[in-house]
């Protein structure tokens, strides 16, 4: 038994490691990928793309203006002098939003009374445009908060200490800059861990039986322990290797906090390496050829990874959806990823996900172990 | 090599479907030690099918196979432990080195430590890759790579060895080298059951068993076959304008399985003395001058043809 496996190993690290090309594939592409959606994956909503028409041109006016020029948020790219030339830029999409300040602006201001700000706004990305539109609301409340306090200064120096107002003061946790990278470089390396390991294992089993030498193992006494044993311990070696290896890019490339423990992050990695590895051994159970093998894995990966909390917020699922989020090892692996890193939480905390993983990795790798026959038919 | 009691390869009405395709209709057969038996047939007709029952590698649907002793659907480890197997497809692997594809079968075959220098020295000096030990198999011609997979499905000396398609893409000279292998083998005691696609291929063998859409519908020795398949004389028949010639012919009530070899006809008559004359006076009526022709002996290609034509429900 242990001479078999001890001779399947041996070929599979031959076969992985002597072609530079696919040493080269193991380890060069997490690390740039890491790098690509460490600095692309990102909520935030920053250089927001602006055309201003202002018709009624007063110091009111410009001063308003001027606080979106002064905003990170938003870059201002044109100044109109007329309405009907918005359509057009926002069609070609070259501005995201208009803002049009009417004639009249800074009197009605002056006479107290309401003055309209109108916002044309491209919703084709409605989170941009929400996340737009919020914007540009505080910039113009705060721009009336300060306009109406410096009216009254001037008429009555002593009144603003009688305006009541209630301020927030936000005491952040574990991410005190709002810093998204923080939040989604642990997605990252869930996300690649899954891709890399599902592929991996689906395709070296299917190129094995595209190429005919899974027949020729086939007919040899060897078990179907041993054939898979051999098969997946290399992918799983590789995939805690690579798993190390975008979490020290995340460390010390985005200076993501790492503030748990690395045991835990270990414990987590493996539970959810074997999850892949039963994922990666079903779909090989079901594909023929490599094709097959790719396009059953892009069945797999994609709900996986939208329907992890990568992206979109679990919370803001419908209810059964949400539920069913809890059979996706990924969800898992990613609340003890963020908790590794960000909350430094331990077992006390991450055992159900611990719990879930184990049990999802088990049961996957019970199906596709039963299912994959030392047979053809 | 083989207990001496058990008949290495007995198959009993063994049938394999695929959804409503029967490829193997209830084939028996049986194979004893050191025979060679070739299995001839178009593709499609159930060859590979039937070997890779007789390997364990399809379940049959019905029937039964002893190899070696053991019932290939029951005990298909006991099987695998004592039989060696090599397909159409070359499956070895390509980016290992000889040395290195050979360890790893010798490890999968559980090759004792002992004599495992010396089997690997023998399946070197076999193909004919002594000093190239460290090659890249892939690298290798079509040859040395087919006699390389060969030593690698006999490291563990089996008693019954399955070819598939062995030699398909490999020249002449090196299939006549492979064949000697295999002669050399049988001669130890080693049963072996090979298909092929190749006349002179069958030849070789000791026995054939001819298979037609999933059934065995001749088996004898190759001149065993030649003998009874015939059934009348074969005549060569050279003439220009062979075409109308083959056209003509088929018309000629007596004259069977007309087919065109290279650039003669071949034509089955009941009795050469009397249908030479009568063909060739046809022949002739039409304007088609004959310059030869004489009764020959049937090749194997001869009988394939003629008895794939006539299960067919062709009358050539």
């Amino acid at each position: 038994m242990l001479r078999r496996l001890h001779e399947m190993l041996v070929k599979e690290f031959i076969q992985v490691f002597r072609d530079t090309r696919t040493r080269t594939l193991l380890f060069v592409p997490p690390i740039i990928q890491m790098l690509i959606f460490g600095y692309a994956a990102t909520l935030e909503v920053r250089h927001i793309p602006i055309a201003v028409l202002d018709y009624d041109n007063s110091q009111v006016s410009r001063e308003l203006l001027s606080r979106f020029t002064a905003s990170p948020y938003f870059d201002v790219r044109t100044y109109l002098s007329d309405r009907r030339e918005i359509g057009d830029l926002i069609d070609r999409g070259e501005v995201t939003v208009a803002l049009q300040i009417n004639g009249g602006f800074a009197q009605d201001l002056g006479k107290g009374q309401t003055a309209r700000l109108q916002v044309i706004v491209d919703s084709s990305n409605s989170n941009t445009a929400l996340i737009a539109v919020s914007y540009i609301n505080q910039i113009a409340a705060r721009f009336a908060q300060e306009f109406q306090r410096t009216q009254l200064l001037r008429t009555s120096p002593f009144a603003p200490s009688q305006m009541p107002s209630i301020v927030f003061e936000r005491r952040p946790l574990f991410n005190v800059n709002f810093d998204s990278q923080w939040f989604f470089v642990p997605g990252v390396i869930g996300n690649l861990i899954l891709v890399m390991v599902v592929s991996l294992t689906a395709f070296a089993i299917v190129r094995e039986r595209e190429i005919g030498t899974l027949e020729q193992i086939m007919v040899t006494p060897i078990g179907r322990l041993e054939f898979i044993l051999g098969k997946t311990v290399p992918f799983f070696l590789i995939g805690l290797f690579d798993t190390a290896l975008v979490s020290l890019v995340g460390t010390f490339w985005f200076g993501v906090p790492f503030r748990g423990s690395i045991g835990v992050l270990a414990i987590g990695s493996i539970l959810f390496i074997l999850c892949m590895l039963g994922i990666g051994l079903f779909i090989s159970t079901i594909s023929r050829t490599q094709q097959q093998a790719m396009v059953s894995g892009f069945f797999f990966n994609m709900p996986a990874i939208s329907f992890s909390g990568f992206g979109t917020p679990i919370g803001s699922m419908p209810e059964w959806l949400q539920t069913l989020t809890y059979l996706n090892p990924l969800r898992h692996f990613l609340e003890v990823l963020r908790g590794v890193y960000l909350k430094g939480v331990r077992l006390d905390v991450l055992w159900p996900q611990m719990v879930a993983m184990g049990l999802l990795g088990s049961i996957m790798l019970a199906i596709s172990v039963a299912r994959f026959q030392k047979s053809l038919d | 090599m083989t207990d001496h009691d058990t008949i290495p390869v007995l198959a009993h009405d063994l049938v394999k479907r695929f959804g409503d395709f029967v490829a193997v209709d209830h084939i028996n057969l049986e194979a004893r030690a050191g025979e060679v038996v070739g299995f001839l047939g178009p593709n499609g007709s159930g060859k590979s099918t039937t070997i890779r029952m007789l390997c364990g590698l399809l379940r049959p649907s019905a029937g039964q196979a002893l190899v070696a002793g053991f019932d290939v659907a029951r005990k298909p480890e006991q099987v695998r432990r004592r039989i060696g197997y090599m397909s159409q497809k070359f499956s070895l692997y390509n980016d290992l080195q000889v040395i290195e594809n050979i360890r790893f079968f010798a490890g999968m075959y559980d090759v004792p430590a002992s004599v495992l220098h010396e089997r690997t020295e023998w399946v070197l000096y076999m193909a004919g890759l002594v000093g190239r030990e460290s090659t890249i198999t892939g690298t290798l011609p079509g040859g040395w790579k087919q006699r390389l997979a060969l030593g690698c499905a006999v490291l563990h000396r089996p008693s019954i060895l399955f070819l598939d398609e062995p030699t398909s893409g490999v020249d002449p000279i090196s299939r006549r080298r492979f064949w000697e292998l295999i002669h050399a083998m049988a001669a130890e005691g080693v049963t072996v059951l090979v298909t092929t696609h190749y006349m002179d291929e069958a030849e070789y063998c000791n026995r054939l068993v001819l298979i037609f859409q999933g059934r065995i519908v001749a088996s004898g020795s190759p001149t065993e076959l030649k003998q009874q398949a015939m059934a009348g004389e074969l005549l060569l028949i050279e003439c220009d304008r062979l075409g109308p010639a083959l056209d003509l012919l088929q018309q000629v009530p007596d004259a069977r399985h007309v087919a065109l070899f290279g650039k003669a006809l071949h034509v089955v008559v009941p009795d050469a003395q009397t249908g030479i004359p009568r063909l060739r006076a046809v022949l002739s009526a039409h304007g088609i001058a004959v310059s030869r022709i004489e009764p020959i002996r049937a090749s194997l290609e001869d009988v394939f043809v003629s008895l794939t034509a006539q299960l067919s429900g062709q009358r050539t």
